[in-house]
């Protein structure tokens, strides 16, 4: 009973044991935070507007974001992965959601930001559907942690229009 | 005194005792993990990341654990899926979808964040697009480092077969 197998058995068993449950209570502890977010994107610009030869519509944009997330960062977190999409509809498709930008926010100092950039990916349709499109931009934000279980959420910004003609 | 000597010595009773132990070992594992396949409704409820596709988030070794539901898949998820005649699953966030309004059917396109372009590559021939029979499942939750030690096993397979040799003489040699 007091050998060296069966106390390193021992030992072993109850480390892996207590930290699978610090893992567990650190994800639970998660859980508690009411986060306050606020989020705003502006477009500053259409800086194109086509048609692709393979008959998609294609638009480019320059977009400002801005957005406090601070809330969100706990001691359980490892990074929050924030991304900008453009969600509508159009006859063919029930919905349609293209990310036009996304970042990695690694800490909390850095949560409070305000970026002016164009879209990082494009803005292609499936189809020709978007001149005078009405069309929401979404803050998502997907919150990574350093262990456990990760959480999503989002802000909707609505009343945003494409032009009516290509330019 | 009951080792194995000679073979006509071997004691049958503790001998089949031993390999029911062994059995009902291995029997437990198979019905855990099938029980988990059943609750998380994906083929394999636990991936290992395998490459640095996914930093600063998910590094090679880190482990995820997947959920598979009938919501459908939205923009900004991490799913795991398999590219058709592939079998390594890639773990990548989806970054456009597209849903269609008569079929359902969901047209997805994803990209790791580590990456510079989109998945388009990966898949298979000229597909443009990922849909719901290619995914496996989406990552919910998520362990660090855990998963290194199935690496090390694939990577590097005389680990494998010492382990297994070692489990293997520890159950023939315990006196239980």
């Amino acid at each position: 009973m007091h050998s060296f197998g069966y106390r390193a058995n021992a030992v072993l068993t109850f480390g892996v044991t207590m930290l699978a449950l610090m893992c567990f209570l650190a994800s639970l502890s998660d859980t508690f935070t009411v986060p306050t977010t606020s989020a705003e994107v502006k477009i500053l610009n259409i800086n194109w507007f086509q048609k692709q030869a393979n008959g998609n519509d294609e638009v480019s944009l320059t977009l400002n974001v801005s957005a406090d997330l601070s809330t969100l960062f706990t001691w359980n977190t490892k990074q929050v992965f924030v991304f900008v999409a453009a969600e509508y509809e159009t006859p063919q498709n029930a919905l349609n959601q293209v990310s036009l930008w996304d970042g990695i926010i690694p800490s909390k100092e850095h949560a409070k930001f305000w970026i002016h950039t164009t879209n990082k990916y494009r803005f292609v349709d499936q189809g020709s559907n978007l001149k005078g499109k009405d069309f929401n931009l979404t803050l998502h934000w997907h919150i990574m942690p350093k262990t456990g279980k990760m959480f999503a959420d989002k802000i909707v910004m609505t009343g945003y229009r494409l032009p009516e003609e290509y330019r | 005194m009951d080792r194995i000597k000679f073979l006509g010595d071997v004691k049958i009773r503790p001998t089949l005792i031993q390999l029911l132990n062994l059995g009902m070992i291995i029997c437990s594992a198979l019905m855990i993990w099938k029980g988990l396949m059943c609750i998380t409704g994906c083929e394999s409820p636990v991936v290992v990341v395998l490459t640095g596709s996914m930093e600063p988030g998910f590094k090679r070794g880190d482990i995820l654990f997947l959920h598979m539901n009938k919501e459908p898949i939205r923009a900004g998820e991490i799913v795991v899926y398999n590219v058709d005649g592939r079998d390594i699953p890639i773990v990548h966030r989806v970054i456009k979808a597209h849903e269609r309004r008569d079929t359902g059917e969901i047209d997805i396109l994803t990209k790791g964040d580590n990456n510079q372009v989109d998945d388009i590559t990966l898949y298979s021939g000229g597909q443009l697009w990922l849909n719901l029979h290619h995914i496996i499942g989406r990552a919910i939750g998520y362990l660090p480092y855990v998963g290194y030690l199935t690496i090390i096993m694939t990577e590097m397979p005389i680990v494998k077969y010492l382990l297994i040799g070692v489990l293997a003489l520890l159950v023939i040699t315990s006196e239980e």
